[in-house]
């Protein structure tokens, strides 16, 4: 079995975020940039599924596909992929935004080259908090969707998959080949080691361009303008519960 | 112009975030539909009828949408778009599901978590888990939405609209649905409800968690909530986390417990009418969203306030 881990390369999830003064958009000049932690769980996942552990027999997947469509620098991403534990990358490579429709069309095409059973993504990006691609490329490929997932069972050309839902937890079985999104408690991801990380450097990376795959990554949507949301004031600190209910009692929230 | 709204709702009966998604459709001006896709959902249905400003009422029921699983939904609702410019969803777990396929099937760009209607093409919506706004045109012929429903008002009761059946897909479909574990409480829904008491990692366990907060949450009838850090730690389930991966909310009151107060936790609760800190840290990040802040360890706080709500009369 093959799998096949998107990953997008984002602005690091500790980082603070700083609107433009011209409003023109979010500033990441400078800024630490790293592999949006969705996808970190989906690369786990994947190699659990070819290492074994996490309910994953050993040799479930042969091999593993990092796949990244951004800038030169995404390669930073597909190493990081690397050194957790897939096979080689491939970099799609194209400045600027790209939207989820189009990461989904060059994904449905890296998928028609590239035929693996299992396509595994992060539920959303961090950074425009979209939660699309998946299901997008779910649909192009006319392929079954299992989003949010806390847990994957592989077996029979199937997959049985927990789902985080509003109300709790949802089981669904998912015809192979599917679409899998990954949810925060479907694994934890491992730190990699600095032998993985040098052996990673070594792995090959294909780089392609939307063109290869005849994709029209020109966005959709015209952002207008991007501005700093309203803030909440700090209020005042209470010294006692009685103040505090007095309080919600002039609030009228009680 | 014709909106075309996704109906929230347990088959047995419709959610207000249906009545909320309404009130953004009507924002774009324009007829709106509602569609109500479930298995023995006439219940549904009906109530989807009496939203006020609801043009008519699609109803499609069978089998195949008793979970309202995203391919089945596609099926119905991508030919349906022929009659309708744009299409809205709430923003719950279903609706972001199912929406993202219809718009790869229409070729169209998803606008997600819409918290703001500015004019039929023109919207705003929270990127980088709140810590952006961008106001965003869609300028193309099919719109597909999803709207964070706790950003609108829900719309009333109004004469009552006719509600027209739709076939449901017959299938077969490639995924199928297995089990469920919903969570049983006689709480509010966290989305929907008026206060909320939301507990964090520094509850420390989750007999803790429930020992504490779950007396809190009923006497001021209040929906239980908790920071990523208490899911993750397994003091909560997965249904009760707010913020940015997890739930919006957006009561009257929020009372926030052991949590710090991350920025994705923040981005989930900071629309709360009154924010209540409680946390024994004073540099917390919460107490710079919150209104009222109590420093102080919730081990005697949380028994003090108890009594304090008891001798105002709850």
């Amino acid at each position: 079995m093959k799998v096949l881990v998107p990953v997008k390369r984002v602005l690091d999830f500790n980082l603070k975020v700083r609107v433009k003064p011209d409003g023109s958009g979010v500033d990441l000049s400078n800024l630490k940039m790293s592999i949006n932690p969705f996808c970190e769980i989906a690369v786990e996942e994947a190699v659990r599924m070819k290492e074994g552990g996490g309910g994953h027999t050993a040799g479930a997947a042969k091999e593993v596909v990092a796949v990244s469509i951004g800038p030169e620098q995404a390669q930073e991403t597909l190493r990081n992929a690397l050194a957790i534990g897939a096979d080689r990358g491939i970099l799609v490579k194209a400045d600027g935004e790209v939207e989820p429709l189009a990461v989904a069309k060059i994904l449905k095409a890296v998928v028609e080259a590239e035929k693996p059973d299992i396509v595994i993504l992060g539920k959303q990006a961090i950074d425009d908090d979209a939660s699309q691609t998946g299901q997008m490329l779910a649909a192009l490929l006319d392929w079954p969707q299992a989003t949010f997932a806390s847990r994957i069972v592989l077996q029979d050309g199937k997959a049985t998959v927990t789902r985080e839902v509003d109300g709790g937890l949802q089981t669904l079985d998912v015809d192979l080949p599917a679409i899998i999104t990954t949810d925060l408690r479907l694994n934890e991801p491992r730190y990699a080691s600095l032998p993985n990380i040098m052996k990673a450097k070594k792995k090959p990376i294909d780089v392609k361009a939307p063109t290869d795959f005849g994709v029209d990554v020109t966005p959709r949507l015209k952002v207008l303008k991007t501005a700093e949301p309203g803030k909440r004031q700090a209020g005042v600190k209470v010294k006692s519960a009685a103040e505090l209910v007095g309080k919600l009692k002039e609030a009228g929230v009680l | 112009m014709a909106v075309l709204v996704i109906a929230e709702h347990d088959n047995a009966s419709l959610k207000d975030a249906t009545n909320k998604v309404v009130t953004a459709a009507k924002a774009m001006g324009g007829d709106v539909d509602v569609l109500v896709a479930g298995s023995n959902a006439s219940a549904a249905a009906q109530a989807a009828a009496k939203i006020e400003g609801v043009r008519k009422v699609l109803h499609a029921d069978g089998a195949t949408l008793a979970k309202q699983l995203a391919e089945p939904m596609e099926a119905l609702i991508a030919p349906l778009m022929a009659n309708y410019d744009a299409v809205l969803f709430p923003a719950t777990t279903t609706g972001k599901n199912a929406a993202p396929r219809i718009a790869a099937k229409l070729d169209v760009m998803q606008l997600s978590g819409v918290i703001g209607v500015e004019s039929a093409d023109t919207f705003v919506r929270p990127i980088y888990a709140g810590n952006a706004i961008i106001t965003v045109q869609d300028s193309q012929p099919k719109k597909v939405i999803t709207v964070q429903p706790t950003a609108f008002k829900a719309a009333g009761e109004g004469a009552g609209a006719a509600v027209e059946t739709v076939a449901a897909p017959s299938g077969p479909f490639k995924s199928a649905f297995v089990s469920e574990e919903l969570a049983k409480s006689d709480r509010p829904e966290l989305t929907a409800a008026k206060r909320v008491v939301s507990g964090g990692r520094a509850l420390g366990s989750s007999d803790e968690f429930h020992r504490v907060l779950e007396p809190l949450a009923d006497k001021l009838g209040a929906a239980v909530g908790a920071s990523r850090a208490a899911v993750d730690a397994g003091y909560a389930p997965n249904d009760y986390q707010v913020g940015q991966t997890g739930k919006v909310v957006a009561p009257e009151l929020y009372v926030a417990v052991g949590i710090s107060g991350a920025i994705q936790h923040l981005a989930g609760m900071k629309d709360s009418k009154v924010i209540v800190a409680i946390n024994k840290d004073e540099d917390a990040p919460i107490f710079q969203v919150a209104d009222y802040g109590l420093v102080a360890d919730y081990k005697t706080a949380i028994p003090e306030l108890m009594d304090e709500l008891t001798k105002a009369g709850l």
